[in-house]
């Protein structure tokens, strides 16, 4: 018997930190421009001691303005996905439950799209201009997880292949709808294209980057505080009642959490697909099935994986650049094939 | 303990001597249940007005064909279910209005298991039976370690710990299934036909251990069952019950008469008397 200690957590997760780590440095180091390591460290040294202005070259104002905010956001973009990811296979007692490919991505997208067009509308403050996107968008995913959830049952009983049938069509149809909204509309059909691919290449408003990164921390902390719950729930949810899981109270914290963590991902990245799903299952390979480790194993992972996944995206085509989600997809979808056949792990 | 405020029944079919208040545990006090689809409909089943009492230490074996209201009468003893009238005092308190937690660490209930989506190993199965005893995150103490490996030898199991449970016969997951609730160091233990699947061994086994550790740690057992020989053999009180009513309520012996088995079974039977005084109940081939 080994039980789960507060040491050997913090032990797996600065083993994924110092990965990511790793992962970022080099991520700061590749690019269409190249950087020498020396001249990283030297201007990352320098903002650290907020001395700004004693960047040495374009090379320094490239690396501090361009690549490490897109990085940062590709940390919490993962980091998102990955613990969504994890919450739905568990809400869903579904192994291979994903945001994207439950179509809630799609939802969360549509809600955003939905928010950018009524937008101009609206005489609104600027606070509240600013979160409406990413509220929109996990108000999109909420309404969408509760549909597919009422799809995937089949009288009372959840059906593995019922519900990811219900979330890849429910996903197409909402495809479909931003579609037909963006063309009458009349908006830049490339450019949301990109952004329904996922795309990290825009930059963020100083002020989304403070809603992101602090509804990312509470979204992900309420969650964390029901991992040991989320553990009995997937043992099914009449043992976890008698095994004292106050179960409603953790199903609607985990469902309105993880919602608000697509919706915050999508509105800021687009639906970038197969970290929710693939992540967790790395993960409890790894380090086991525990959601106490699992949710911030995920998390670490998550953001490896996105960093990893963006720079390829960047850099295999240089100069030019392909969307990230087409990057993730290509990884992704046939890992997803391989899990399906081998009978949802 | 605190005792129970509540008044006394007549029993009508009650074969043992009354119980005084002081020492009855569990006291299911005319519970009845309705089930329908749309409430405005009538019932598609009922249970009709059930009560029986339990002290520490004592089997009590719910016994009855198919769709006569056995599990419904388990679930609102386990705080499940409300039920539409009368109510369950474990211990002076109401089992449905317990929270979660409270509720989990007076009452354990052993029942057919849901598959498990991801690979757990016999211990950590156990553990689970000390959520309710965690706090914040809810990281298992050394004491929880120690209660969970003393469970498994209660049950035989120990050997079983490091193995996993996906990789472990039927009557071994009973077993380890029994572990955990016994970790949840509960007054009540509740068990929903705990023999299904098992064969004639395993069943024997798994009812003298019960018995044992009803005596041993003074449990109150209340067991859904089918085994007409095994309820007569092991249990101390015997609810009979048919479509949601509960014809009598006794010892075995008091329950089980010929022609009342036979009327509520629809199948020939005799009934004789074994050697220890325990009825023993033997099917005849019909004519």
């Amino acid at each position: 018997m080994r039980r789960l200690t507060l040491r050997r957590l913090f032990l797996q997760c600065s083993l994924l930190a110092a990965i990511l780590f790793v992962v970022v440095v080099v991520a700061l180091k590749l690019g269409a421009v190249p950087v020498s390591l020396y001249g990283l460290g030297r201007d990352l040294i320098s903002v650290l001691l907020h001395q700004t202005q004693a960047l040495t070259s374009d090379y320094g104002m490239i690396i501090i303005e361009i690549r490490l905010p897109r990085i940062l956001l590709a940390i919490v973009v993962g980091a998102s996905l990955s613990v969504a990811g994890t919450s739905f296979q568990a809400l869903l007692r579904n192994p291979l439950a994903d945001p994207y490919v439950l179509g809630v991505s799609s939802g969360a997208a549509l809600g955003a799209v939905l928010a950018l067009i009524v937008e101009p509308h609206l005489a609104l403050p600027l606070w509240l201009l600013v979160l409406l996107t990413p509220f929109g968008a996990a108000f999109g995913a909420a309404a969408t997880v509760a549909a597919v959830y009422f799809l995937g049952r089949r009288q009372g009983q959840m059906d593995t292949a019922t519900l990811l049938l219900g979330g890849i069509i429910t996903g197409s149809f909402l495809s479909a709808i931003i579609m037909f909204l963006l063309t009458t509309a009349g908006r830049d059909l490339h450019g949301m294209q990109f952004w329904l691919m996922g795309d990290l290449s825009t930059p963020l408003q100083q002020s989304l980057r403070w809603v992101l990164g602090v509804g990312f921390f509470a979204a992900a902390g309420a969650i964390y505080t029901t991992a040991s719950d989320l553990n009995l729930l997937l043992a099914g949810e009449k043992e976890a009642m008698h095994l004292g899981v106050d179960v409603r109270r953790v199903r609607l914290v985990v469902y309105i959490a993880a919602s608000i963590l697509t919706g915050l991902a999508v509105s800021v990245s687009g639906a970038i697909g197969y970290v929710g799903l693939l992540v967790p299952h790395v993960m409890r390979l790894l380090f086991g099935s525990d959601h106490r480790t699992l949710l911030p194993t995920a998390a670490l992972g998550g953001a490896i994986a996105l960093v990893l996944a963006d720079t390829l995206a960047r850099t295999v085509v240089a100069p030019s650049e392909l969307p990230v989600g087409a990057m993730t997809a290509l990884a992704g979808a046939p890992l997803f094939i391989y899990l399906l056949r081998r009978g949802a792990a | 303990m605190s005792s129970p405020a509540h008044t006394s029944y007549a029993w009508p079919n009650f074969g043992d001597a009354p119980r005084s208040a002081s020492d009855v545990r569990l006291s299911v006090e005319q519970v009845s249940y309705a089930y329908s689809a749309n409430p405005s409909q009538a019932p598609l089943f009922t249970l009709e007005a059930n009560s029986f009492q339990a002290r520490p230490g004592e089997i009590v074996a719910i016994l009855g064909p198919n769709a006569s209201g056995k599990s419904t009468l388990l679930k609102i003893i386990a705080g499940a279910l409300e039920p539409l009238s009368g109510r369950v005092l474990l211990d002076g308190f109401v089992t449905h209005t317990l929270a979660p937690r409270a509720r989990a660490q007076r009452i354990a209930m052993v029942q057919q298991e849901s598959p498990l989506l991801f690979p757990s190993h016999a211990w950590e199965f156990v553990l689970q039976g000390r959520h309710a005893y965690g706090r914040s995150l809810r990281f298992e103490s050394e004491n929880d370690i120690i209660i969970a490996r003393n469970a498994l030898a209660q049950v035989g199991a120990d050997h079983l710990s490091d193995r996993w449970m996906s990789e472990i016969s039927g009557g071994e997951k009973q077993r380890v299934i029994l572990a955990r609730a016994l970790a949840q160091q509960p007054l009540l233990l509740l068990l929903d036909e705990p023999t299904l699947h098992l064969d004639i061994g395993a069943q024997v086994d798994l009812l003298a251990t019960l018995r044992h550790l009803a005596a041993e740690n003074r449990y109150t057992v209340v067991v859904v069952t089918h085994e007409l020989n095994l309820a007569a053999e092991y249990a101390d009180q015997v609810v009979l019950l048919q479509k949601g009513k509960s014809l009598r309520v006794g010892s075995p012996a008091s329950v089980y008469q010929r022609d009342l088995l036979e009327q509520v079974f629809h199948t020939p039977l005799t009934v004789e008397q074994g050697p220890n005084g325990r009825p023993r109940v033997n099917l005849l081939p019909s004519p």
